[in-house]
């Protein structure tokens, strides 16, 4: 599905990542943790296609990224459910057109994607903020949008980037329930995240498997916490 | 070319969503709409000053031609003689349609702006004009010049080429300048929708961003810029053209183009739907410059 193969990414002259090879399986959870700046969010790019690396492969579903226009890598990402780190909404539209966003891009008629995503508004409790705008909500509304965002089109894969970075507890688990939900439901799960509370919380309720960056590699993958 | 047309399809088809995902900006939409209403309103008059010179080029040109002069200059016990005799030539000229001698009235006439209105033709050594005016197939000049040097020695034809020459050919290039200002008018639309598109697009990077996070190829980002741009010219360049032809309209009139060319500046008959087509072909700029521009920015922001 995802498949990094002895990937290399520099920036400015310095490697950020080196030597990652890493296959992410249909159904699978995975976790990617590390200390800040270690090059989680390079990594959870190059996933998805927004970097392409300096060295070794990436392939998505299949297809090495390198040989892939935009326009093929935009259409791969209908597959591919994304929770950016912050979260990245258009800050003039109110939350329901945001969050069917996915829907219009790739031609899908407003109308066609009404009850779906009244009941995705549901399903992660926004269903009375569908009106406000995204500088309005909550950091906690904002990750749940922002996970209600990237399952509309229904991906094979969910990607997260630190989506309990902002928020409490109470939330974090919440959001928590929703990615094991998504997990249950067949999708393929990767969160990248610090909190190693959260990965000990999962853990509990579903099989995940951990990978840690140090030193611009993985360093422990598949170990238990 | 297929690409482009359907995409210049699809800029027009109603897409609220589309065209609600790039925020409305202030300062672009009002340059777009400025440059495009200025720019037709001077295309208005670059397109009424092509047409008024491309008929008067055509008037001199065809109507002119069809006439000549013969000035006989002989002594006054001859001239009239000559005259006759010049008149007799044309009678037996194909070609000719009509020759007659200019009475001293209609002569005295045509020179009163330089000698006055008072001037008495007999006191001046005044060659006898006679007018001569052709059939649509016209003479041959040549021919007639050798016959009436050998007949008529003090008759000299003018068939009016060599003045008409240069006036045909300044009212051409007088033609030729206005469909240049209109090709550069086109250009500067294009140049101030780019600069507006540009600034439009580097201001909504964050937008443009979120876009492809979500699954947008580029044709869809695209679009939504294009078609934004796209109907601002349209609607800039219809209300310049509509000013334009209200000021044109407004130009004081003349009876007699070429008495005056510049008050026979305007448009005449169906000259006057010329203009309906600058809006559609300043939407075209602004469409294909936005177009262009996207590309760039989208490739650029990979």
């Amino acid at each position: 599905m995802i498949e990094l193969e002895n990937v290399a990414y520099s920036y400015g002259g310095g490697e950020l990542l080196s030597d990652i090879s890493l296959k992410l399986a249909p159904g699978s959870f995975h976790f990617l943790t590390g200390p800040s700046g270690s090059g989680k969010t390079t990594l959870m790019k190059l996933c998805y296609g927004a970097l392409l690396p300096t060295a070794g492969h990436v392939r998505l579903f299949d297809r090495d990224v390198r040989a892939m226009t935009r326009d093929d890598v935009a259409l791969l990402r209908r597959r591919m459910g994304v929770v950016h780190q912050d979260c990245q909404f258009l800050d003039h539209l109110p939350l329901s057109e945001n969050i069917a966003l996915p829907l219009h891009a790739s031609g899908r008629s407003a109308g066609a994607a009404g009850e779906d995503l009244e009941d995705l508004m549901h399903w992660v409790g926004l269903t009375e903020r569908s009106a406000a705008l995204p500088p309005e909500l909550s950091g906690g509304e904002r990750q749940r949008a922002a996970l209600a965002r990237a399952v509309i089109m229904s991906p094979d894969v969910v990607l997260a980037d630190e989506p309990t970075g902002n928020v409490d507890w109470d939330m974090s688990q919440r959001l928590l329930r929703l990615l094991i939900e998504l997990n249950r439901m067949g999708k393929t799960v990767l969160v990248a995240t610090h909190d190693l509370g959260l990965i000990r919380a999962t853990k509990a309720h579903v099989q995940a498997r951990v990978l840690r960056i140090a030193n611009r590699r993985i360093q422990l993958a598949g170990a238990d916490l | 070319m297929k690409g482009l047309r359907a995409q210049l399809v699809r800029a027009f088809q109603p897409d609220t969503q589309a065209d609600r995902v790039v925020p409305p900006s202030g300062f672009t939409a009002q340059l777009t709409l400025f440059a495009a209403g200025a720019m037709a309103f001077l295309a208005v008059f670059a397109l009424a000053l092509s047409l008024a010179a491309g008929r008067l080029a055509e008037q001199w040109g065809s109507e002119l031609a069809r006439s000549a002069t013969i000035r006989i200059a002989a002594p006054d016990d001859q001239q009239q003689a000559q005259t006759d005799a010049a008149l007799r030539i044309l009678e037996t000229t194909r070609g000719v349609a009509q020759a007659r001698a200019l009475s001293n009235e209609e002569q005295a006439a045509l020179l009163a702006p330089w000698f006055g209105a008072e001037l008495e033709l007999d006191s001046l050594p005044v060659p006898r004009l006679i007018e001569v005016i052709e059939t649509e197939e016209g003479m041959d000049a040549a021919g007639l010049r050798l016959r009436l040097a050998a007949e008529v020695p003090g008759a000299m034809l003018d068939d009016h080429s060599r003045w008409r020459a240069p006036l045909v050919k300044a009212a051409s290039r007088l033609k030729m300048l206005g469909w240049v200002s209109i090709v550069l008018i086109a250009a500067v639309t294009a140049a101030m929708v780019t600069l507006a598109a540009n600034a439009a697009l580097a201001a909504n990077a964050q937008v443009i961003s979120v876009l492809r996070l979500v699954g947008a190829t580029d044709d869809y980002i695209a679009r939504a810029f294009i078609r934004r741009f796209t109907l601002r010219a349209l609607i800039g360049a219809l209300v310049g053209m509509v000013l334009g032809m209200i000021a044109v309209l407004l130009l004081p009139g003349g009876e007699d183009e070429t008495a005056s060319f510049l008050t026979g500046l305007g448009f005449q008959g169906l000259h006057w739907l010329v203009p309906l087509l600058i809006p559609p072909l300043a939407a075209a700029v602004a469409f294909i410059a936005t177009r262009m521009a996207a590309r760039r920015t989208l490739e650029s922001l990979t």
